[in-house]
């Protein structure tokens, strides 16, 4: 009898470039969900510091007497942070393989061929990936905000975003994210294979509007800081 | 017109190549660019010089030999058009035109403008076939195919080859071509039978000849002479996915 070595699924995914490809469209899938969830929560600042602090409070209480306090802020977080290991590794090995598939460039600059969302995905990616240390510095840990641990999360965010340079650096990660999302879920949806010459319309302007409403929703917030309107 | 033309000239595989500063001064705005190239050659001939090699063979559009990136385009400034198609009325008098070749390690440079492309072959014969035993030709209306799967695999089908998607994408990557190839062969009954197999093996030859991935940019079918559509790819996408998770034997 012939035994046909075979592969297991899970090292036949990782060895090929779609496989890479459909890793990091699940893992993008998982921060869609979470930073639409961030993005509403943080809307609730419009209504007042009582609103926002009893939505912190909640998020800690979570599911408490299963997973204990804080169980589910720290599961999302374990969620989070190996995604975005799978996220980075299976696009840092693309864009490897895609540095070496082209040794020799070209010596006249080509047109903006594809779109511009699609050629800084890496590099937005990377901003993306250092305001990440920022944020959670600043408003998880508070290492860098300007107020003491133990104050509530909306002074936190109000004493933060007074400081002009940091609502700057957050607006244009934001602006980073949207376009992020404007590519990678168009991208994902044709890595699942769901695209057709059909519905491609349609699905980029999808997820246009899904990038500027996250966009928006998340860039208010300072915006509204900046401006006094929230005080 | 008179144009500056700026070519990359490569004696061999191994020489370093440079841009060349060629003038001429009798192009004419209806001469295709290939007959433009041919001008320059006469005249190089002429002056005892090596002339310019570029490959070239049906010169209307069909045979996907001819490929160049004129101005940083592969296949130049036209959409939907192969460089043997393109006119110089598309240029202005007093241009200057940066012609180069194909640039990928799985494209190594033979001379000047000429590339290797068998790489492409490579992919091709690790699936893109169907095995039948060949004949005489079986009655066309025996087996029924679809309005849209046969409008979809001809779309795919009319890809000629010419590796113009490698040469545009920022990764460097076939997979417009490998993409097509599945879905002309995968959306008819005759491709069924090796449907899993030819999309997973023809990926997998892919990433093995230095090519780039796919990130879904979108360059390749820009400048595609036959607009192959980006959903190929989705299309290739859903084949190696759906065999990887259905466990199909690939190796």
């Amino acid at each position: 009898m012939v035994i046909t070595p075979q592969r297991n699924i899970v090292s036949r995914t990782w060895g090929t470039s779609v496989g890479k490809k459909s890793v990091i469209a699940v893992t993008g899938a998982i921060f869609l969900l979470y930073v639409t969830a961030h993005m509403l929560g943080n809307l609730k600042v419009f209504f007042g510091i009582e609103s926002f602090d009893a939505y912190a409070q909640h998020l800690r209480e979570i599911g408490e007497a299963i997973v204990g306090y804080e169980g589910v802020l720290w599961i999302a977080r374990v969620v989070l942070l190996s995604s975005l290991v799978l996220h980075m590794w299976a696009a840092f090995s693309l864009w490897y393989k895609a540095k070496r598939a082209r040794p020799v460039g070209y010596q006249h600059r080509q047109r903006w061929e594809g779109s511009y969302a699609a050629r800084t995905m890496r590099w937005g990616g990377v901003i993306i990936a250092l305001f990440l240390v920022w944020h959670i510095l600043d408003l998880t840990t508070g290492t860098v905000n300007p107020l003491p641990g133990e104050s509530s999360a909306y002074t936190k965010l109000v004493a933060s975003f007074d400081r002009w340079y940091v609502s700057l650096f957050y607006i244009l990660a934001v602006v980073a994210l949207g376009f992020h999302i404007r590519h990678g879920l168009w991208s994902a949806i044709q890595t699942f294979g769901a695209n057709s010459a059909m519905k491609q319309n349609a699905l980029k302007t999808f997820a246009f509007v899904v990038a500027a409403v996250i966009t928006i929703g998340f860039a208010v917030v300072p915006l509204a800081v900046m401006t006094g309107l929230v005080r | 017109m008179k144009l500056t033309l700026r070519i990359w000239r490569q004696a061999s595989p191994e020489a370093k190549g440079k841009m060349q500063k060629y003038v001429l001064d009798d192009v004419e705005p209806d001469m295709s660019f290939l007959e433009m190239l041919d001008v320059l050659n006469e005249k190089l001939v002429i002056d005892g010089k090596d002339p310019v090699s570029f490959d070239h063979d049906c010169r209307e559009g069909i045979c996907g030999s001819c490929g160049m990136v004129i101005n940083g385009n592969a296949h130049g400034p036209q959409q939907y058009t192969t460089t043997c198609q393109l006119h110089m009325r598309h240029f202005d008098d007093g241009d200057t035109i940066d012609i180069e070749p194909w640039r990928a390690r799985a494209f190594p440079v033979v001379k000047d403008l000429v590339v290797d492309r068998s790489a492409l072959d490579e992919i091709i014969k690790s699936g893109g076939y169907i095995s039948v035993n060949t004949g005489s030709a079986p009655e066309a209306h025996a087996i029924p195919v679809d309005k849209v799967s046969a409008d979809d695999a001809f779309d795919a089908a009319t890809c000629i080859g010419c590796g113009a998607c490698v040469a545009a994408c920022p990764n460097g990557s076939s997979m417009l071509f490998t993409a097509a190839k599945v879905t002309h062969l995968g959306l008819l009954p005759q491709g069924q039978p090796e449907r899993q197999s030819r999309a997973v093996n023809m990926l997998t030859r892919q990433d093995e000849l230095d090519f780039g991935g796919c990130t879904n940019v979108g360059a390749c079918h820009e400048v595609c002479p036959k607009g192959i559509p980006l959903a190929t790819i989705a299309q290739l996408n859903h084949d190696v996915l759906g065999a990887t998770l259905t466990g199909a034997r690939s190796d």
